[in-house]
């Protein structure tokens, strides 16, 4: 016995203690109760696998039947393998780093105790859905991140655009929450239940001529909830609007992990997608699209932040194409590196942020290289990793997956370079335009505090040095078998396409300043309808939000609520207050006229009695 | 006795309990009153006594006691609440006393 239960249970005592002392507590209690549970549930993922050692096989801890009716049984199962021990290892790490950033960072915020129990309550949830060993349970952790999530969108809940961001993000993912169930009561209707084991081998025991449709079905419901949390087309509209949280919320959970859940769900389930080819395909072109897509739009934001949630997009797309075309394990390998790198962003993006007092338009900054310097050089280390530049994280992961994806299918390579491309150009034009030219803000930039810069530090050493982690090897054995693709003319096209994009963000940000501003005037209508985000907020307002919420107003707000419900019950009330109106008349108070009605009462029984033939 | 029916005896009863119904419900005076209710119950242990000589059994008799002791008790209290009642306000009008009313 491991007590696997601990992992998750530890953030979720310090989620207890926090939400219901922390209100009077000190700071320094709050912090050590958070950053704590996190640090001893790494500590745990650690002893546990040191334990387990070389992981072949899956490590299972049952603890009790959770539900028990007919054909479904779901009992509360942990499992441990090694996809599970990779996503351990990067939530708590990366959870644990960025608890100790939010120590510097929401230090002068109020609500300091609640953003720490939301923060220990989103790792109890996601360290559950790692962890499940059924699509039940994970789907308890899926709900829960998702929660947690809401919570922590709306944390500056006096601020309208803040709630209004939560309340998208929550309504989104409930659009692919709803695939999800889906695909988990066909589950239980055709393979008896959601236990994982029973599930792969059932759909790998169904013939596949005469079953396929079914097999594709489950599969593409899955990947509706997939779109959902991991923001893929259509539903990735969520995630941008997002960033209306803190910015650790932003690097935590919409970037470096919830976000990944998708991802996670699909290698998890290869097994039954290694049925389903069609539901594969889908995957992988809906994951570039949305790859390329997101990166244009990230071309053109100046909203520091969405700069980045737009390149999260666009990453999570490269990720669902690599799970797409096959190549699970370096999906996973980039969803360890973009969580290194992606969080180095946003965390150093915070940092800015914190040094500029609230500014996030990259319009007002610039010329920072020399005010914020440590926070300039990791931001430049996460760029050089996520650009592809060898011998840096992004570039072993995202080569992987080109590679993968052109031993698929050629075009998928040649869309996946240029979004690489497009993913240097952006993350350095937003670097360039922060750092480089004149200051054209007003505050008095400063450096962030240690707390802030020691995970900026460690972070920027795992994106320098990530790639070198053989996570790729690690999970091979999991997965269908993908041969390796080796082919050093690809490989070095990518890694000029990433040179292409930072060189023109240098020479159009930094060598020949202003040069931008007049390309954009010369591309006039396609500059607009990209910097609107292709107006697609807006198309879905018109769509999808208008006519549910006028036919809710008119329908089922007017008709049935006011109508039927509101109806139903005043008329009752009314019916049993007329009555009552007649009734009121006999309760006069009037001694005599009781007497009277006693009389009359008397007089009626015994006549009664009379017809009914006496007493005997 | 004998050559009086129970008939008769009852009409009695049933005449005397109809005029203390009556001045239950018509009279205002709360002494009127309280002498209808008694005429009432005099009225009932009339027919107890009529019912037990008939019937040679001497449980309307009991009855009968058990009714004037209640009586008894109720005139007590009755009579000392009139009393309080007359002490307090000018009339004895029972439509008056009504300050539990409200």
């Amino acid at each position: 016995m491991q007590h696997l239960w601990l992992i998750p249970a530890l953030p979720l005592a310090g989620f207890l203690v926090n939400g219901i002392f922390g209100r009077r507590a000190p700071k320094a209690v709050i912090n050590l109760v958070a950053i704590g549970s996190v640090a001893l549930s790494l500590a745990w993922v650690v002893k546990t696998l040191v334990a387990l050692g070389a992981l072949d096989g899956p490590y299972v801890e049952r603890y009790f039947t959770w539900i028990e009716s007919g054909i479904l049984s779901v009992p509360v199962e942990f499992a441990v393998d090694r996809l599970t021990a990779v996503m351990l290892l990067v939530v708590t790490g990366v959870g644990l780093l960025i608890h100790i950033y939010s120590i510097g960072y929401m230090a002068h915020e109020g609500g300091y105790h609640r953003f720490f129990a939301f923060m220990n309550l989103f790792m109890f949830f996601m360290l559950t859905l790692v962890l499940a060993n059924n699509y039940l349970l994970m789907f308890v952790g899926w709900e829960g991140v998702g929660l947690s999530s809401y919570l922590l969108i709306g944390f500056y809940f006096l601020r309208r655009s803040a709630t209004t961001a939560a309340n998208k993000a929550f309504i989104v993912n409930r659009i692919g929450d709803f695939g999800f169930s889906l695909a988990m009561f066909l589950m239980v209707t055709r393979f008896g239940g959601l236990d994982f084991p029973r599930v792969f081998s059932a759909a790998s025991a169904l013939p596949r001529e005469t079953e396929a449709g079914l097999l594709t079905l489950i599969a593409l419901l899955l990947f509706v909830g997939a779109t959902g949390k991991s923001a893929q087309i259509p539903l990735y509209v969520w995630l941008p609007d997002a960033m209306e949280g803190p910015t650790p919320v932003s690097a935590l959970i919409h970037a470096a992990t919830m976000v990944t859940a998708g991802v996670y769900m699909i290698a998890r389930s290869a097994p039954l997608y290694q049925q389903a080819p069609i539901a594969m395909d889908v995957v992988a072109v809906v994951g570039l699209a949305t790859a390329f897509v997101a990166a244009t739009i990230g071309l053109t934001q100046f909203d520091i932040k969405r700069v980045f949630a737009y390149s999260t997009v666009s990453q999570l797309g490269y990720m669902m194409l690599a799970v797409g075309v096959g190549a699970y394990a370096a999906g996973i390998f980039h969803l360890v590196t973009h969580a290194f790198f992606k969080a180095l962003l946003f965390l150093g993006a915070g940092s800015l942020i914190h040094a500029l007092a609230g500014e996030q338009d990259l319009r007002r900054m610039g010329g920072l290289r020399k005010k914020v310097p440590v926070t300039f050089a990791t931001l430049v280390a996460a760029g050089v990793a996520i650009a592809g530049i060898p011998p840096f994280a992004g570039f072993f992961s995202k080569d992987e997956i080109l590679l993968a994806a052109h031993h698929h299918a050629p075009w998928l390579y040649w869309l996946g370079v240029l979004t690489a491309a497009m993913t240097a150009f952006y993350v350095f034009r937003a670097i360039f335009l922060a750092f480089y030219g004149d200051y054209r803000g007003e505050h008095h930039p400063h450096e962030s505090p240690p707390s802030m810069l020691g995970p900026l530090v460690v972070l920027a050493a795992l994106s320098l040095a990530g790639g070198f982690l053989p996570v790729s090897r690690f999970l091979g054995p999991l997965f269908p078998a993908a041969e390796a693709h080796h082919d050093p003319i690809l490989v070095a096209v990518s890694v000029a396409a990433g040179l292409l994009g930072l060189g023109s963000a240098w020479y159009l940000y930094v060598a020949r300043r202003g040069l931008a501003d007049r390309l954009a005037a010369r591309l006039g209508a396609v500059y607009r309808l990209v910097y609107n985000k292709y107006f697609v907020d807006e198309l879905y307002q018109a769509t999808v939000v208008r006519p549910v919420v006028k036919g809710s107003e008119f329908l089922l707000w007017r008709r049935m609520d006011v109508g039927l419900i509101d109806g139903a019950v005043n008329g009752i009330g009314s019916r049993a207050r007329a009555v009552g109106a007649v009734l009121r008349l006999m309760q006069s108070g009037n001694i005599r006229s009781y007497a009277a009605w006693v009389l009359m009462g008397s007089v009626a029984a015994l006549i009664a009695l009379g017809f009914s033939g006496g007493l005997r | 006795m004998d050559s009086v029916p129970l008939a008769w005896y009852l009409i009695l009863s049933a005449v005397l309990f109809a005029l203390g119904v009556a001045g239950f419900l018509f009279r205002r005076n709360l002494i009127t009153i309280f002498m209808s209710i008694e005429l009432m119950l005099n009225a009932v242990n009339l027919s107890f006594i009529a019912f037990a000589y008939k019937l040679n059994q001497v449980d309307g008799q009991i009855f009968a006691f058990f009714v004037m002791v209640v009586a008894a008790a109720e005139a007590a209290v009755g009579l000392a609440i009139i009393l309080t009642v007359f002490k307090n306000r000018p009339s004895l009008a029972v439509d008056e006393v009504n300050a539990l009313k409200y």
